[in-house]
């Protein structure tokens, strides 16, 4: 299993601040395809996903206890 | 600790201090604040959430790249999270240098990255409703810039 954390909008909206999801094996790109089509977050358009702390792009591959992130916009500053 | 993500209030004194030495003849601070007009809309207060760890990583990650392009450089800065009222601080940012050049120009490209790429929200809480800024309905995107191809894993 992996730790999907959620922040801000995507946290209230999904009323937590983390999901269990089974993302080993997958990419990052099918990781958004199944979070958009299996859970209630909807659209993740804009959003990106960081892996282990670091942003990663759609090819990058999630491992077993990957800590992944949805990270929507920042507006630090 | 050269980067601070805080729940207390930023005390710009001891940003400062952290980077004054005696080689240095230029210091630069920035200090970001809560504003109370945006394009006339009052903000009552905000509320600011990070992802801690990947932030802190982030803003390390930034000294180092300014160290790499101004090697002659000094740096601190502070975010803080939670709840802030108009005027209070929200991010300081100190650069010390033998000389201004350096100072003004690291400091602004801390801040214009601090925004690009450091996993931090702001709320804005207005007189007739509250907004996540930068996940407006309809306009899911990076307002202020964005991660860079070279801050992606690959």
């Amino acid at each position: 299993m992996n730790k999907i954390m959620l922040f801000a909008q995507l946290k209230e909206d999904m009323g937590k601040s983390s999901m269990e999801v089974v993302a080993a094996g997958k990419t990052v790109g099918e990781l958004r395809a199944f979070l958009e089509k299996e859970t209630s977050l909807g659209s993740l358009d804009g959003i990106m996903i960081a892996v282990n702390e670091e942003f990663a792009k759609d090819e990058w591959i999630i491992e077993e206890k990957d800590e992944i992130a949805l990270i929507p916009p920042v507006s630090g500053g | 600790m050269t980067c601070e993500i805080t729940r207390d209030p930023i005390k710009i004194e001891e940003i400062y201090q952290k980077v004054v030495r005696r080689d240095a003849g230029a210091v630069t601070t920035f200090v970001g604040t809560v504003r109370e007009l945006t394009h006339g809309k009052k903000t009552l207060y905000l509320d600011y959430e990070a992802y801690e760890s990947m932030a802190l990583k982030k803003m390390e990650q930034i000294v180092e790249e300014m160290k790499e392009r101004w090697p002659v450089i000094e740096v601190a800065m502070a975010h803080r999270i939670g709840r802030l009222e108009i005027t209070d601080i929200a991010i300081a940012i100190a650069v010390s240098a033998p000389h201004r050049p350096e100072a003004y120009e690291a400091n602004r490209y801390a801040l214009e990255r601090v925004k690009e790429m450091v996993p931090i929200w702001k709320k804005e809480h207005w007189e007739d409703g509250e907004e996540w800024v930068g996940n407006q309905q309809g306009t899911k995107e990076y307002v202020t810039g964005k991660p860079e191809e070279g801050d992606l894993l690959e």
